[in-house]
């Protein structure tokens, strides 16, 4: 039992790493990537949110929104699945709004450092796109949580890596079109490129 | 702000293009850019919901109350794209299939929210729709050119049509697979952006 999670968990974080194989979160991940310190605040935040959500999703797939999931209330036959996307934005909405509460309330020092990027998560890509890859790979709940601790480590360890190859690259001469957008285009290649070679490891 | 119907039709393809100069929406351009059948089908999918749902925000804009109008347009966002999924699932089902988790994905790609934030919450109906438009058009316009360069390097063909003739099935083209790798996708853009600052010094960044 304990080496399924464990693979789950290792193939979440590098051999389908969510930023560099799936291009999840590409958005925030080229914008928020400039410094080291800001990106381990949204690293962190993601994986928070990522174990939170996926989790919550999975609970609410398996007793609303599957076929035949309304039975325990003596609903045959019905199948909501269809209303999936809506209930999973929501929720996603309405968890970061509660982190932030929480956070604003009994973690104020935590909150300063990472509190203006968790509006940011809602529309994240990442957050929606594990939700749905739990959907679709029919994970249980044991596995959900992990898939969605794993992920969003592998994220973190992505945008913080990313951030430190472009704290060095302020040092070097690129040439004027490639300045901002496009090379950090092509460092986030060469990276991808990189964890391709976790894509060969079987678990 | 009575933009010109041309200028806000045509400014999204080069100068202002959402991909390339606002970084609004890249994670479906790389992901499903391998095939360009794929390619149409999303592009088609984006500028369709980007269009309407720039049109009913900008419809009801006078009515959401700004502090929740994140939700409004998450809720009319999400309903489009539940409405394009189920039409893909019922007429293009292995496109859809192989779209997977993408089609989903339409909600949180940036340029929607990014727009109905930014143009459609200030402007009148008729030039919203037309912002969507051009905007959905200069993002299918990106995605149409890495997925020309990923599909015909990649695997010798065009929409399925064998240009190249592979060596494996005895033509004389030896396919680069890296090119159906994820990471080609972003040296393309990247390269894509070099040439086009290129083109345009005006876009070049400063830092």
């Amino acid at each position: 039992m304990l080496e399924s999670y464990l693979s789950i968990f290792l193939t979440s974080v590098f051999v389908e790493n969510m930023a560099l194989a799936f291009f999840l979160g590409m958005c925030t991940f080229l914008a928020v990537s400039k410094t080291v310190d800001t990106a381990i605040g949204l690293g962190i935040a993601v994986i928070a949110v990522l174990t939170l959500t996926v989790p919550v999703n999975n609970v609410i797939y398996r007793v609303f929104l599957e076929e035949d999931a309304l039975q325990w209330a003596g609903i045959e036959g019905v199948d909501l699945s269809f209303l999936g996307l809506i209930c999973y934005i929501g929720v996603i909405a309405a968890m970061v709004q509660i982190l932030e509460m929480t956070m604003d309330k009994f973690f104020p020092a935590l909150y300063n450092t990472m509190g203006i990027f968790l509006p940011l998560i809602t529309v994240n890509c990442a957050i929606l796109g594990g939700v749905l890859l739990m959907v679709e790979r029919d994970y249980n709940f044991q596995e959900s949580v992990v898939f969605g601790f794993g992920s969003g480590v592998g994220w973190a360890i992505a945008i913080i890596g990313l951030a430190g190859i472009r704290e060095k690259l302020k040092y070097s001469d690129v040439p004027d079109g490639l300045k901002g957008l496009g090379i950090t285009f092509i460092t986030v290649g060469l990276m991808a490129l990189a964890f391709m070679a976790f894509a060969g490891i079987q678990l | 702000m009575a933009d010109k119907p041309s200028k806000v039709v045509l400014d999204p393809l080069f100068n202002n293009n959402p991909i390339a100069f606002q970084v609004l929406g890249i994670c479906s351009a790389l992901a499903i850019t391998t095939k360009l059948e794929t390619v149409f089908v999303m592009a088609a999918a984006v500028t369709v919901v980007l269009s309407s749902s720039n049109a009913i925000v900008s419809l009801i804009r006078n009515h959401i109350p700004s502090s929740i109008r994140i939700i409004v347009q998450m809720t009319i966002i999400a309903s489009l794209v539940i409405m394009v999924d189920m039409f893909l699932k019922a007429y293009a089902f292995n496109i859809s299939k192989q779209l997977s988790i993408f089609v989903g994905l339409i909600i949180t790609n940036c340029i929607i929210m990014g727009r109905a934030e930014a143009y459609a919450m200030q402007n009148p109906v008729g030039t919203s729709v037309l912002d969507g438009l051009g905007n959905g058009i200069g993002y299918s316009f990106i995605l149409i050119v890495v997925g020309v360069v990923r599909e015909l390097f990649g695997s010798g063909r065009l929409l399925g049509n064998v240009v190249l003739p592979l060596s494996t099935e005895g033509g004389w083209y030896v396919s680069n697979g890296l090119m159906l790798l994820s990471p080609s996708a972003f040296f393309i853009v990247g390269l894509y952006i070099w040439a086009l600052r290129t083109w345009k010094k005006d876009q070049v960044e400063t830092s």
